[in-house]
């Protein structure tokens, strides 16, 4: 190696290490950020409405979409709730499956998160009051993955256990569909 | 002198367990016994040959020279003073290998005797325990062919003095390890493996039990009291976890209850005796009668229960139990009906 290749070696391995100095570990929501309990009526099920027509309440944006620690963390609670008793792992069974591209009532992280909070018909339960609105947030995340509805790279790659699917990480990207339904 | 020997016992749980409640150097029981002898000899032996080591280097450095340096150093060969470092080194690589091989006596020996202690225990009718390792918590089970005498309870392994207990242990997530340095060595929890343990406690007492495996962020916070009693006590004690939890009698505590069952509470942990069944958390059929809470992180006490149930990320940051922002009247009543769980 030539005085110069090696100036050019050392050169790159400096920068590079400079560079790495700009990592910054991703934050992990370990408290949700308002202590506040979710209170009934939080979530709209219906435009339909009694009086006049008032504009409807803005929803707050899925806040775990980019964080790969709360998508892992939904993947936990997924399994704790038993949310595999119907989805069976986003397969489907009882339920319907979330690893495809249908759904009945949108794939909007809003969408969802309705969909867990106020339930729907046919059996899915409502689990208002039962878990807690920033873990239904993680679920909602994990369920968007499931689907390949985030970001490749903050979605599981492994199961803990034996894998009975395809790792969410290597699903094809889909695009969110808006809902027809309210 | 005192200072170490508490270990690395944590603060607030000492003010809970009193003095030595967690140090090797304090056995309990026969198989504390066996270690404390080779950890004594192992002492012995290190701080000697340290000590002579730095005498050597001490002498060497300081050894006044019998010569000004030559500015030509003359290099001659000196049979005398050869032979003799050469008798100088043979001499301590002797003692090294003697010393090993006291060592490795010593050590063989002690794992013998701690074997032999297993099979004396096991023709003894032990006490047999299950525990389950969770991050970052213990869930323990005393099992029975009857299962509505079987016991559930968490964080707290009480044992009978002077009977052998045996531990059948595994993990849900991640390698734990029990480690109760009065009581002897340690044994890993592993997922979807049993590891088995045998100890005997011969002096009552409260000792701690700390996970020694690094396990995640709380592994600090993963705890375990061992309550060693006398036979009575102990089967006293068993008798009543058997029992599902009382009823509340008063208004405040029925309350309590209400907003348990009403909450997200019951998603996770079971009160035997309620619809509460949820598995992923500690069993809270007797909660009130635990000495600590959160894995041995705090006392049981009102306050404690009370901080922890509303927000208990800044107690144990990564903790999985989320927060409850529960109105005060609410919270009162909780804590005032899980404190009456005894």
């Amino acid at each position: 190696m030539t005085a110069a290749r090696a100036r050019a070696v050392v050169a790159i391995g400096l920068g590079a290490l400079a560079a790495a100095t700009g990592c910054e570990r991703e934050a992990r929501p370990f408290r949700s950020t308002a202590l506040t309990a979710s209170a009934p009526g939080e979530v709209t099920v219906s435009v339909l409405q009694p009086g006049p027509r008032a504009p409807r309440p803005e929803m707050a944006e899925g806040p775990y979409d980019e964080n790969a620690y709360a998508i892992a963390d939904g993947k936990r609670l997924f399994d704790a709730y038993n949310c595999s008793g119907c989805h069976s792992q986003g397969g489907g069974g009882m339920g319907p499956p979330l690893m495809d591209s249908t759904w009945i009532y949108g794939s909007a992280p809003e969408n969802i998160y309705a969909t867990i909070m106020e339930g729907r018909p046919n059996g899915m339960p409502a689990w208002q009051g039962k878990i807690p609105s920033d873990q239904v947030w993680r679920l909602v995340s994990y369920v968007r993955s499931l689907a390949g509805l985030t970001r490749k790279d903050v979605r599981p790659g492994r199961n803990d256990d034996m894998q009975v699917k395809p790792a969410e990480s290597s699903m094809p990207r889909q695009r969110a569909i808006p809902s027809t339904k309210p | 002198m005192r200072a170490w020997r508490h270990g690395t016992a944590f603060p607030i749980a000492l003010v809970a367990v009193g003095q030595h409640a967690q140090s090797a150097l304090d056995p309990a029981g026969p198989q504390g016994d066996r270690f404390i002898g080779l950890w004594w000899l192992s002492l012995a032996i290190s701080v000697a040959v340290f000590v002579l080591v730095v005498i050597a280097l001490l002498v060497a450095a300081l050894r006044r020279r019998h010569e000004p340096v030559a500015v030509e150093p003359v290099v001659a060969p000196e049979p005398a003073g050869e032979r003799s470092l050469g008798r100088v080194v043979n001499a301590a690589v002797a003692v090294t290998v003697v010393l090993l091989f006291v060592w490795l006596v010593a050590s063989v020996r002690t794992g013998r005797a701690y074997t032999s202690l297993r099979a004396a225990g096991s023709a003894r009718a032990p006490v047999e325990v299950t525990i389950t390792g969770h991050q970052w918590w213990w869930e323990i089970e005393y099992p029975d062919t009857n299962p509505s005498l079987r016991v559930t309870t968490a964080n707290e392994l009480h044992v009978p003095v002077g009977r052998p207990v045996v531990l059948k242990m595994t993990s849900t997530d991640v390698i734990h390890s029990f480690w109760a340095p009065n009581l002897g060595g340690k044994r890993d929890l592993i997922p979807g493996h049993v590891t088995t343990m045998w100890f005997q406690a011969d002096t009552p007492g409260v000792y701690r039990a700390q996970c020694a495996e690094f396990c995640g962020y709380q592994h600090a916070h993963m705890a375990l009291m061992v309550v060693a009693e006398p036979a009575g006590r102990f089967r006293a004690w068993l008798a009543a976890q058997r029992q599902p939890a009382a009823p509340p009698t008063d208004s405040l505590r029925a309350r309590g209850e209400r907003v348990f069952l009403g909450a997200d509470c019951t998603l996770c942990h079971s009160i035997a005796g309620t619809p509460a069944g949820g598995r992923q958390g500690p069993d809270l059929t007797h909660v009130g009668s635990r000495l600590t809470l959160a894995a041995g992180t705090l006392p049981n006490t009102r306050r404690n229960l009370a901080g922890w149930i509303v927000d208990p990320q800044s107690t144990k940051p990564g903790s999985l139990m989320p927060q409850n922002p529960l109105g005060s009247e609410d919270l009162q009543a909780l804590i005032s009906y899980l404190e009456g769980l005894r």
